[in-house]
């Protein structure tokens, strides 16, 4: 397993340019070896859970100086995210994307950015993890302004702008870093500032991977972007940039950074905690005026990212580490639901502009009759999203709320059930204007849409329900990586 | 250490133009400027008063306490080139991008450019 760890991202990172130059002498083998690829991949990061703890050099060079890729539980869990998410936005896209032209290039970016995802995931030194943000980052802007309208390029305008202040804040922070410890390799800076001290210019390196990361993740105030970029995409790169690129980019990013490499304290664990519920509250009250589907969902991903960054500053704020754990573990698996309830959402708003031309929640209606696998897919994800039990968000808002009352945080735990129960609300606003009420008479012409697309919907709301109904199999697994997650990083070979 | 400072104005200057600024081409420009300032900020880390290219001889083979306290520091350089190269990237998609929108909108002004709001 080990030496499969680089094909990661060698391999989508190889595709993206094969496909391209192939593309030239045939139409139809980009479709198939992105297919290819992104299956392979999908395997291979299901492979990766029994594997346990790995720490591969590139190049054979010794630690602390070559590049390493590391993987522990938390790696893994973002791998199957965005493999997985990955996998089935390619089996939709196949159908969907005929729409659009230069369907290679598509491609060509969708395999860049998930090269760029994983590099960030398995980087084990601060400037690899920057390299591939950067590649990711810039695969996302330009996938935003795909559509090359009016609206879709002013959104990748401001995204890239926003973007590349983050990207450079978080390039300043490493350099602050580099001088004050003569280092890149995280666990070695882990080691160095755990036994030298603190120093008060790492104070201004929290500041600027702060401000960085949480652009990234857009966390409410940084997250001005992300209502225009997200719903921009055409709906695979949605589904993948609201499900995935965000956690990847940001949360993991901060976890892995605060947490394994800075080591979290009290003042850490309360910035977490405030820019956690604000965006929650924020989002969710935005989300409820909105009439454009994709819009509200994008919403929706400010504020379920918030609940993320509650989990875990109830995890840095908890004095036992059991309730740390519990909130840290919360935190992950909310991560995980979000992927499949979001990615699933945003696939189902693209099926249904597919089939019915707009997004407009006010002109649409009685889908159900019309498009059966879409309506029930929908209705799963929104029931999922806003935590009704046995669907897998329940679960995860619940260790949540369970770990802010342990750690006697009553009105914070207060502030996200009443923010589940607004989640609640919103949703069932879109299934009243989208999928029940009257069939509006321009709609009887309707269709289902085609096949591969269907399967998408299907399988993530299979996901959606066997994720809520096997969480007592897999909360060992969570517990496991959340109290890895409270540890600072070491070397293991 | 003033160097280290004025980079840092340098970066400010830059957030500035990016904000009081409402021309799309100025606004690249204060990205350039941001990026320009981190680039040599970095450059200035590995930088030694006095101190000589990173590259053993075979005179100091017998000497790698003195050559290492005497050679400039070749990371951050090496960073460096790597920070301009992504920095060219996003400068092309950057301008790709402000000729569309001029395309569409047939205008540079960030206050007119503002189908999106809410």
């Amino acid at each position: 397993m080990l030496n499969l760890i680089p094909l990661f991202v060698a391999v989508p990172m190889g595709l993206a340019f094969f496909t391209l130059i192939t593309s030239k002498f045939s139409k139809r083998t980009s479709d198939v070896f992105t297919f290819l690829g992104v299956s392979f991949l999908a395997y291979l990061a299901v492979r990766l859970i029994t594997a346990g703890n790995l720490d591969y050099m590139v190049g054979g060079w010794k630690w602390p100086l070559g590049i390493q890729l590391h993987v522990d539980k938390l790696t893994v869990i973002l791998l199957l995210i965005i493999n997985v998410v990955a996998f089935l936005a390619t089996l939709y896209a196949l159908s969907y994307m005929e729409r659009y032209t230069a369907k290679p290039k598509f491609y060509a970016l969708l395999l860049l950015m998930i090269a760029g995802m994983n590099g960030v995931v398995l980087a084990g030194d601060l400037f690899n993890l920057y390299v591939f943000l950067e590649i990711a980052s810039l695969a996302s802007y330009a996938l935003v302004g795909f559509g090359v309208e009016s609206e879709e390029l002013e959104a990748s305008f401001k995204y890239l702008i926003l973007g590349g202040v983050a990207s450079s804040m978080i390039l300043l922070g490493i350099a602050i870093v580099y001088a004050n410890t003569g280092s890149l390799n995280m666990a070695d800076i882990a080691q160095f500032l755990s036994t030298h001290g603190e120093r008060s210019s790492i104070y201004f390196v929290y500041a600027l991977f702060l401000m960085g990361f949480g652009l990234k993740s857009a966390m409410v105030p940084f997250h001005a972007w992300l209502p225009d970029a997200h719903p921009s995409a055409p709906a695979p790169i949605s589904a993948m940039l609201s499900g995935v690129l965000i956690k990847a980019l940001g949360i993991y990013a901060i976890a892995r950074i605060f947490f394994g490499m800075f080591g979290v304290n009290e003042m850490l664990g309360w910035i977490m905690l405030l820019l956690g519920t604000l965006s929650m509250v924020v989002g969710v009250l935005l989300a409820l005026g909105q009439y454009d589907i994709k819009r509200q969902l994008a919403y929706h991903s400010i504020s379920q990212m918030g609940y993320v960054m509650t989990g875990l500053g109830v995890g840095a704020l908890a004095g036992s580490p059991e309730v740390a754990a519990l909130g840290i573990a919360g935190g992950l698996f909310h991560a995980i639901n979000h992927a499949t309830f979001k990615t699933s959402l945003f696939l189902c708003a693209g099926a249904i502009e597919y089939s019915t031309g707009t997004r407009d929640m006010r002109k649409l209606g009685g889908l159900y009759k019309r498009m059966p696998f879409t309506s029930t897919a929908t209705s799963v994800a929104s029931l999922s999203i806003a935590g009704i039990p046995p669907f897998n968000g329940f679960w995860s808002k619940l260790m949540i709320v369970i770990a802010l009352f342990q750690a006697k945080l009553y009105v914070y735990a207060a502030i996200t059930v009443f923010v589940s129960f607004v989640t609640l609300l919103s949703f069932i606003k879109l299934q009243k204007f989208c999928v029940f009420g009257e069939l509006k008479p321009e709609m009887k012409s309707v269709k289902e849409v085609p096949v591969s697309m269907v399967i998408a919907l299907v399988v993530l709301a299979l996901l959606c329900l066997g994720l809520g109904l096997g969480f007592p199999f897999i909360e060992g697994f969570l517990l496991d990586a959340a109290s890895g997650l409270k540890e600072l990083l070491v070397f293991n070979i | 250490m003033i160097v280290y400072y004025l980079c840092l104005v340098m970066f400010m200057l830059g957030i500035y133009c990016l904000i009081a600024k409402k021309n799309i081409v100025r606004k690249i420009i204060g990205i350039v400027i941001i990026e320009y300032a981190t680039n040599l900020f970095l450059v200035f880390i590995g930088y030694k008063h006095n101190g000589i290219a990173p590259i053993i001889t075979p005179e100091m083979q017998d000497n790698i306490p003195a050559f290492a306290a005497q050679s400039v520091d070749p990371l951050p350089q090496a960073l460096v080139l790597t920070s301009i190269v992504i920095g060219l990237g996003t400068l092309c998609l950057m301008v790709a991008l402000a000729i569309r929108l001029n395309e569409k909108y047939r205008t540079f002004d960030t206050t007119e450019i503002s189908s999106l709001k809410g």
